[in-house]
């Protein structure tokens, strides 16, 4: 399955989808002028992903910020994993956020309720 | 030059002084405006060593704010240029205190449903908060314009505080919206 691979730019967050090297990451910082538009590749790639998806898929958000229209985006995600773990699939979220981030924090614990999907939450030093 | 020019950008610039006003705004909103102006608040911001809490908060409230004007502010030129265009943005600064104000055209028949919205999110304490939150997310979830009172919810939420807002009559037809939010420096 083909690599997907985009930059990040200063209003969008880095994708890196590689299913060979079993790195699946969003990280950076998010609002898009068009969030549909910029998150079509990705949300693609992972339908096409969750029809022979790897033995355990773990999936990583490390968002620095993302505005309110991108945080649907991310639920979409979420559900999209949801059902693969319907269909019998290991789906884990890795949730980093930056450690004195509390708002990052509490937004991946509200998504962790939200969806019925295991989620890790990781924390991080600043750099 | 036309005379008083002179006089008028003197004290234009005091005014903006004695309400330290450190960035305003008359005209359309683009995604590009977005862009610029995070980019020079961040840059002030860090310049003068805010708190990285404070900065974000910031950050979150003049996004959603400039995005509210970008979608949702109404065309309304007149002879008066104070509301011609598409909206004014404002970003003051005290010792205590971060200001962000945006001020926008309104259609008469919009304003009771935004003030129904606006008074319903002060209500609700943080619980039922994230509950609408939620709720909206995935209601709203197919629409490719967004909205449905996300960014007011995310405001009263990021900065734990009502959202301040006043409704003025400029004509029959249409209102100046006005909406401040005010964001706690840590001293």
């Amino acid at each position: 399955m083909e690599t997907l691979k985009i930059k990040s730019t200063e209003d969008s967050p880095r994708i890196l989808l590689d299913k060979e090297s079993n790195i699946l990451e969003i990280s950076g910082r998010s609002l898009p002028e068009d969030v549909n538009t910029f998150y079509e590749p990705a949300l693609s790639w992972i339908e096409e992903y969750a029809k022979n998806p790897l033995d355990i898929t773990i999936f990583n958000f490390k968002l620095t910020y993302f505005n309110t229209a991108s945080s649907k985006v991310i639920l979409d995600i979420l559900t999209q994993f949801e059902e693969m773990i319907e269909e019998g699939h290991n789906v884990l979220v890795r949730w980093h956020y930056l450690e004195e981030d509390e708002d990052m924090m509490d937004a991946g614990e509200e998504y962790s309720e939200m969806v019925d999907v295991p989620f890790e939450m990781v924390s991080y030093l600043n750099p | 030059m036309e005379s008083g020019f002179l006089e008028f950008v003197y004290d234009f610039y005091k005014s903006m002084k004695a309400h330290e006003i450190k960035l305003v705004y008359e005209g359309r909103v683009t995604h590009q405006i977005t862009k610029a102006f995070i980019a020079l608040t961040e840059a002030q911001m860090s310049e003068n060593e805010e708190a990285a809490s404070v900065q974000r908060k910031v950050f979150h409230v003049m996004v959603e704010c400039l995005q509210n004007i970008s979608r949702h502010a109404d065309e309304y030129e007149s002879g008066e240029s104070l509301y011609a265009g598409k909206g004014i943005f404002m970003v003051s600064q005290t010792d205590e205190t971060w200001c962000v104000t945006t001020g926008n055209a309104i259609f008469n028949e919009k304003v009771k449903d935004l003030r129904e919205m606006i008074e319903q999110i002060n209500e609700l304490n943080e619980e039922d908060l994230k509950d609408l939150y939620v709720k909206q997310m995935r209601v709203g979830r197919l629409s490719a314009k967004g909205g449905a009172g996300l960014g007011f919810i995310d405001i009263r939420r990021k900065t734990k505080r009502k959202l301040e807002y006043h409704f003025l009559p400029i004509t029959d037809s249409v209102s100046f919206f006005l909406l401040t939010t005010f964001i706690p420096r840590i001293l």
